[in-house]
């Protein structure tokens, strides 16, 4: 089984919309968004839930304004000042450490598991499809995105599916570094811009720092093709697929705008002999 | 004052807001913190002039051996499963570790000391009056939210603070956007746009804080994101429209105000804007 995981560094570059679009080419697969934080592919793919469950990840801790005498230790304790001086913890800077509930002399404070979002398991129109939202303002989005993975990793298993599709977060950070461990290959999506080529050559480091073979295209290239030339160098000289480039369009948006990939939208595009060609190559190195 | 700027959903435009407004008012005596510590940008439109690099380190357990007698306090009060018991060692995974210091706490033999964990560096610098700081996470490095703290730390409390925060809406947007007195929420008028900025409001609105929304590519897209800040209340400060030579602009690191002129008056008018609605709050209070 394979899984090519969508990553671009910069966001906004095309990532939802490029595994939204592979999704009409691609055959046999589930897909998976793995940008959990801020999760659209479920936008384009119109999901029926068949099943969503609770994500438990991480503990919260909670002073008993009954039991607390008030003695300072857990404040003194705590590194990541998120306890008030009236003793009120700030569950937003709560790091779910535990150092104050283990050492309060009263046991004053209760550390609980708490739900941190849902995931869920769909069907779609372009089949099996897993999918999370975590809450706002929640942390462990790394754990997050390995549970999607493993549980399209198992669908994918039990259906007999031989390919995974997953849509990655933007960064270099926690989500992405969870998103990319032991995939087959990433595709890294980039624009020709300066804040583009800087991203994609972090994140193409990122991938090469977890030995993951990485492929790049370029979206909107005529945009500024000094710049797609300098992504394309770039590739050549890290060891790195050039697989493509598509021009700026704006079917992308309208299509978006419809809840439609852009085959399903505009098929005899420009943009959609490009990505053809794109997945062409992709699926080649795939080796599916 | 304090201005965030936060967007939900990444490449809406919240850089080129950054950088603009930050340029447009450097007669003042402005600080723009760049906080996308994963993917900072913000200097490659500003090409400040750099002062000072430093590395930025966390604190991480490492175990004396000598002293340690496996007794496993450590590994029990970590959460984050930073140490574990392997047949007679005590295993430190560093990577793993938040730096709550539980472990160095609990230790009875005080076989537990601390070294650095390298976050990232930060560099401070200058153009043109306006004081320039930013983060840069190591490559392979999982957690942004203390690099970004230490970014926020370094800036000065006098004058005007601008803050670059990076997409997304959970850990690392939140450490970038907490205790600001306002946010600017960048978006654009498509399904994506929408749906991510209804998560960023709604981050905002767990933390207080008042905020505006900037339409970037204002024309390309529907009409769904002015009705969402018509119900929620969110004043629009600014709409952007798609313009070839903005975005061909861009692509060569060059900020709006340079190339369009008259968007310099803008964002002024967006500082004065802003200003006003955050004097007026603070006289409800």
């Amino acid at each position: 089984m394979k899984e090519l995981v969508i990553i671009s560094g910069k966001g906004g570059t095309g990532k939802t919309s490029m595994v939204s679009a592979i999704a009409s080419l691609a055959q046999n697969k589930v897909l998976c968004d793995a940008d959990v934080d801020a999760a659209d592919m479920h936008l384009i793919m119109s999901p029926e839930v068949i099943k969503s469950e609770p994500f438990k990840a991480g503990c919260e801790a909670k002073i008993d304004k009954n039991k607390c005498t008030e003695c300072g230790l857990c404040r003194k304790l705590c590194r990541f000042y998120a306890i008030s001086p009236d003793f009120i913890i700030d569950p937003i800077d709560c790091e779910g450490c535990g150092v104050c509930y283990y050492f309060c002399p009263e046991k004053a404070i209760t550390f609980e598991q708490k739900t941190c979002g849902e995931w869920f398991i769909s069907d779609t129109r372009h089949g099996p499809m897993v999918h999370a939202r975590l809450g706002i303002a929640e942390e462990n989005s790394g754990k997050l995105v390995s549970l999607v993975r493993k549980e399209s990793k198992r669908i994918a298993e039990e259906s007999g599916l031989d390919l995974i599709i997953t849509d990655g977060a933007p960064g270099v950070g926690c989500p992405v570094i969870a998103s990319i461990g032991g995939a087959s290959a990433v595709l890294i999506v980039t624009e020709p811009t300066v804040s583009g080529v800087h991203d994609m050559k972090r994140v193409a480091e990122l991938a090469s720092f977890f030995r993951i073979p990485a492929m790049v295209c370029v979206n909107k290239y005529d945009l500024n093709k000094e710049k797609t030339e300098e992504i394309k160098s770039f590739a050549e000289t890290h060891d790195i697929n050039y697989v493509g480039q598509i021009p700026f369009d704006p079917v992308f948006t309208r299509s978006m705008v419809d809840a439609k990939n852009i085959f399903e939208y505009a098929p005899d595009s420009d943009a959609c002999s490009e990505v053809k060609k794109i997945w062409k190559r992709v699926s080649e190195r795939l080796g599916c | 004052m304090i201005i965030s700027i936060a967007s939900g959903k990444g490449g809406t435009g919240k850089t080129t807001v950054a950088t603009n407004l930050a340029i447009s008012l450097s007669q003042m005596d402005v600080t723009l913190l760049d906080c996308d510590v994963e993917e900072p940008n913000a200097h490659l439109f500003l090409r400040p002039q750099m002062e000072l690099k430093e590395t930025v380190t966390t604190p991480v357990p490492q175990i004396d051996e000598g002293k340690c007698t496996l007794c496993g306090k450590c590994s029990e009060i970590c959460q984050f499963k930073a140490i574990v018991r392997i047949a007679d060692t005590m295993l430190t995974f560093t990577d793993l570790c938040h730096s709550c210091g539980g472990c160095m706490e609990v230790c009875p033999s005080g076989a537990i000391s601390e070294t650095g964990r390298e976050l990232g560096v930060i560099e401070k610098g200058v153009k043109n009056g306006l004081k320039f700081i930013h983060g840069r996470l190591r490559v392979g490095e999982a957690m942004s939210p203390p690099l970004i703290k230490k970014v926020r730390k370094m800036a000065e409390s006098s004058g005007l603070t601008i803050i670059d925060a990076p997409p997304g809406t959970s850990c690392p947007v939140i450490s970038a956007m907490k205790d600001t007195d306002f946010v600017i929420l960048v978006t654009e008028p498509t399904p994506f746009g929408l749906n991510d900025l209804k998560l960023a409001a709604g981050a905002v609105k767990i933390l207080g804080i008042p905020c505006g929304l900037i339409i970037n590519r204002s024309d390309m897209g529907d009409d769904k994101v002015k009705g969402f800040a018509t119900d929620e209340g969110i004043p629009i400060l600014m709409e952007i429209p798609f313009d070839r030579k903005i975005a061909e602009s861009y692509s060569r690191g060059e900020l709006i105000v340079e190339s369009i002129p008259e968007y310099r008056k803008k964002f002024i008018d967006l500082y004065d804007n802003i200003q006003s609605v955050v004097t007026a709050g603070e006289a409800d209070l």
